[in-house]
């Protein structure tokens, strides 16, 4: 970890947005992470993505499980609120606290052994209920925090710091995603901030469930050679398959198709995702091909990276279980209680 | 034959054996509403196995004109539907008292018993003579003995009508062939027994403030006038039936009329883990938000509840307890969760529970429960079971005063964050033991991190020794505190009594009735009803003033008893337990066996035997 404090002063020149805040607005407490592990460099994009969407910091509500990926929340937006949950069920409580309050903007981290195993159940139902919320998944194949163990993410074949080889078959948190019917998949790279903060952009914005695997290497137990999950590994093999611009509504919206094979999608709000790379046949909106596209880099060898899957008509949570448009924490008890009067006429049917 | 056939007017049990899935709830629901119309009180206990269709289920309904309803386990007269069970059916039927059978078939000579009276209605062979189709002839061989029972049992025949009438009004084309099947075993039984028998119904006006009622449908009706609007459950017998009474109690009191769109989000989460997570998560919002769920959810609940202690976020959980460890028995009722739940979760915690006795309770309870969830930002617990929670109970009909306003304990609104300098989370400043919470998106001087790891009193994360331990000695002087807040103990007290009997929830009716049948004996008992967790003084006091206590309860090892030593400090020995554990719901016979049985027999005459093969 960083051992010097960063001064609270504000540079002049520093751009603001919207809001009139800064980037250092969106800056948390200094992070107690190893030097040069790549979530910080997650939390760095996730600060410039909230900052150039110009989101109330107070209006963001971050969750996470445990495990080191999980301690970042507190690295960014400290005018937010935060939930450091218990191992696995963050997706459990972000699911209740949005239908509590459907209003909020829901952030959450998770790491590949906080989502992939102890937590895997409440991924996969967070998935199908489609709570609305960027879900983070820094992965780096490795329990860090315990030193070191394989995760479920691990690749076969791929080897610990002790020299161990990996020999089950891994869980790729896409293509478990796509086959239950994510709404959202993207899968970036901490070395990799210009890419990925467009991407955390238009998940912030998705309305469902924006999965956001981040191949996030483990510096203290996973950069060593023979690791599939280290810097090197990863640059050599990524395949920056399909890269993306988001757009908000304001901005003017594009045509459907331009010249030179980009490829816009416009979703629920009138915001658009340009996609400006995309491979022939490629369509970001038809899962079995994005499920095609994505287990043929793996066979390959290659890590499908990008915007990979958006589904334009997602109907998230609340939507599905009808409630009000209010969020019902702030539902005055009037409109709740039914009334003496009701009880009375209730209880003729218990006569 | 016995001479034990004197007029029983009003006072009798009897229970009805059928097949599970073959459509009796409804028949069985009939007769008890008809005996409620008639003034009488009564009560209705279901044993059913976990399971659609297919196996033996048994009714009992329990007619006195005194009140007593708690469960007794000999029966006047036997409804046998269910050749699997004659012969065990058969068995529990007091000398002198009736069976009812199909005599469709001949019974089988070795069930028969020379001190009962048994009754034989050719029921199959009526409906199959008047019904067609196989799903119909057993459906209507249900009304048919409801008919036959409303003629035994001298019901006023225009009451059942009108309850048939009242039931399907929305369903013309199977009210005629109710009416039918009833008149069926009406009219045979006028014409071939002789009715109405020694035991039977005399109009009284006993049940005129009262309703019936299951508890589970009480307590979703209490979290309804609570303002709750966040359900988060796990299928579960015997708790699932509080989430679908919750289910269909919003559907009709919580929509927006305009919009057709629910005050109310009912998620089912996929597993009992998640229910709890979920609860704990719009309660962070500032929902009220509850669970309900049994033993093994608490079980896996656990984590979350410990999670929810420590980082101070209100919830509700409704545990409606069943009998065992593990599985156990999903179907059969028990007191074993009390030491769980008082301190579920690992490392020191500790929580308030609250223990109706009956469906009235759940309701008053349910809404308490909320109360004190946000007053003392921690999981409250109401602890029922399935004998409150799925049983057919009478009580006085619920009330509600307009002017009930949620008490939200301590929340810091915008207005509030705007005048202060900067929010502490677990700063005690009012010396109460309870910080100020703030909502999430209410104000940005709001913003703390919620974390279930160790914080100081500023609400940053901690390993220091003192700060931990700062905040884990407020969370206890927290919890003791709410002993003053809690709803206090039931007190009965008798002249000369130098006995005292301490008992809990669903056990208070057996009780009472065991304390009314020990009078007569020259026993006078004091009575405590523990009613909440941690333990009111009173409860101390009670203990103290009392040589000799017996604790009633329905688990094998004494747990309130345990726990009144642990919380109390009295010697464990002192303490003389007395109940059952075998998940059928206790009664007074059990009760007043305990009691003078510890006694001593030579000094108390015994009551005599109620059972003729006993």
């Amino acid at each position: 970890m960083t051992y010097i404090l960063k001064p609270k002063v504000r540079h002049p020149g520093l751009p603001t947005n919207a809001l009139g805040l800064t980037a250092r607005d969106y800056e948390g407490a200094m992070s107690t992470l190893c030097a040069g592990c790549g979530h910080d460099s997650v939390t760095a994009a996730v600060i410039q993505a909230v900052f150039e969407l110009d989101l109330p910091p107070h209006r963001v509500a971050k969750l996470s499980g445990i495990g080191c990926s999980s301690k970042t929340p507190t690295y960014f937006l400290g005018q937010a609120h935060g939930f450091n949950a218990v191992h696995g069920r963050m997706p459990a409580i972000a699911a209740g606290a949005s239908a509590a309050n459907r209003d909020l903007i829901y952030l959450g981290v998770s790491g590949d052994g906080d989502s992939l195993s102890i937590g895997l159940g409440h991924l996969c139902h967070a998935i199908r209920r489609n709570v609305r919320m960027l879900y983070l998944i820094e992965n780096n194949g490795v329990y860090g925090l315990t030193k070191g163990q394989f995760s479920a993410s691990a690749d076969v074949g791929t080897r610990s710091k002790r020299g161990e080889e990996n020999r089950q078959e891994p869980i790729d948190p896409i293509h478990l995603a796509l086959t239950l019917g994510v709404s959202f998949a993207a899968r970036g790279f901490s070395g990799d901030k210009v890419h990925l903060v467009p991407i955390l952009k238009a998940a912030l914005q998705h309305d469902g469930f924006a999965l956001v695997d981040v191949i996030s290497p483990c510096v203290a137990f996973n950069d060593h050679v023979g690791s599939t999950k280290s810097y090197l590994h990863t640059r050599e093999h990524a395949q920056l398959a399909v890269l993306a611009d988001f757009i908000p509504p304001a901005a003017e919206i594009t045509a459907s198709v331009e010249p030179g094979g980009v490829r816009s999608v416009t979703m629920h709000d009138g915001s658009t995702i340009q996609f400006r790379q995309v491979p022939d046949g490629y369509d970001p909106t038809n899962r079995e091909s994005v499920e095609n596209y994505v287990r043929e880099r793996q066979r390959a060898g290659e890590v499908a990276m990008g915007l990979l899957y958006v589904e334009p008509g997602s109907v998230e949570m609340n939507e599905n279980l009808g409630t009000v448009d209010r969020p019902l924490c702030e539902l005055p008890y009037e409109e709740l209680c039914p009334g003496s009067a009701r009880l009375e006429e209730i209880q003729l049917q218990y006569r | 034959m016995s001479s034990d056939s004197h007029s029983r007017v009003n006072n009798f049990a009897f229970k009805i054996a059928t097949v599970n899935g073959s459509g009796s709830a409804s028949a069985n629901a009939l007769i008890r509403r008809a005996i409620f119309r008639m003034g009488v009180p009564v009560s209705g206990k279901n044993l059913f196995p976990s399971n659609i269709q297919g196996l033996p289920t048994w009714y009992e309904i329990r007619v006195n004109a005194d009140g007593h309803t708690a469960r007794i386990p000999t029966f006047d007269l036997m409804v046998a539907m269910n050749p699997a069970t004659y012969a065990r059916d058969v068995d529990e039927v007091r000398s002198g008292g009736w069976v009812l059978h199909d005599s469709s078939w001949p019974l089988p000579t070795n069930l028969l018993r020379d001190d009962l009276h048994f009754l034989g209605v050719p029921l199959a062979r009526l409906c199959n003579e008047n019904f067609a189709g196989a799903r119909e002839r057993i459906l209507m061989k249900n009304i048919a003995y409801a008919g036959v029972l409303a003629a035994l049992l001298g019901l006023d025949a225009e009451i059942v009508q009108k309850l048939l009438g009242e039931t399907y009004a929305k369903k013309k084309s199977l009210l005629d062939s109710n009416y039918k099947a009833l008149g069926l075993g009406y009219d045979t039984a006028i014409d071939t027994l002789e009715c109405p028998l020694p035991i039977r119904v005399e109009p009284m006006d006993a049940t005129g403030d009262s309703i019936i009622m299951d508890g589970n449908s009480a307590a979703a009706l209490g979290c309804v006038y609570a303002g709750a609007t966040v359900a988060a459950w796990y299928p579960i017998t015997p708790s699932t039936s509080m989430i679908d009474a919750f289910q269909a109690f919003c559907g009709k009191l919580r929509k927006e009329e305009e919009t057709d769109r629910s005050r109310v989000a009912i998620l089912q989460a996929e597993d009992e883990l998640a229910a709890a997570g979920m609860v704990v998560g719009a309660n962070w919002m500032g929902a009220r938000a509850f669970t309900a769920t049994s033993g093994p959810g608490i079980s896996l609940m656990s984590e979350i509840i410990g999670l929810a202690y420590y980082a101070e976020i209100p919830a509700v959980f409704f545990d409606i307890q069943r009998a065992g460890p593990s599985t156990g028995m999903p179907t059969r009722t028990q007191q074993g969760d009390l030491m769980l739940c008082a301190y579920a979760s690992h490392g020191d915690t500790k929580h308030i529970l609250l223990i109706p006795s009956d469906p009235e309770e759940c309701f008053y309870f349910a809404v308490k429960a909320f109360d004190l969830a946000e007053r003392f930002q921690t999981p409250v617990f109401v602890l029922s079971d399935l004998d409150i929670g799925m049983n057919d109970w009478l009580v006085p009909r619920l009330r509600w005063d307009d002017s009930y306003r949620p008490d939200r304990g301590k929340v810091l609104d915008a207005e509030d964050l705007e005048t202060i300098d900067h929010f502490q989370r677990y700063l005690d400043v009012d010396a109460d033991g309870i910080a100020a919470r703030t909502l999430p998106g209410v104000h940005p001087k709001g913003a703390f991190f919620t974390r279930g790891s160790g914080h100081n009193k500023h609400g940053a994360y901690t390993e220091d020794a003192d700060e931990y331990v700062d905040v884990m000695e407020r969370l206890r002087r927290k919890i003791d505190s709410a002993a003053l807040h809690v709803p206090s103990a039931e007190i009965r007290t008798a002249r000369g009594a130098s006995i005292g009997i301490i008992s809990a929830g669903g056990c208070h009716r057996a009780v009472l009735e065991s304390i009314d049948s020990l009078a007569p004996r020259g026993i006078a008992v004091d009575y405590l009803r523990v009613r909440a967790f941690p333990f009111s003084h009173e409860i101390s006091s009670f203990l103290g003033a009392h040589e000799r206590v017996f604790v009633v309860e329905q688990n094998r090892d004494g747990q309130l008893a345990n726990l009144l030593s642990l919380e109390t400090g009295v010697p464990r020995d002192s303490l003389e337990s007395l109940g059952t554990f075998g998940g059928l719901p206790l009664s007074a016979q059990d009760v007043v066996e305990g009691v003078l049985d510890a006694l001593g027999s030579a000094a108390y005459p015994k009551l005599p035997p109620r059972r003729a093969n006993a």
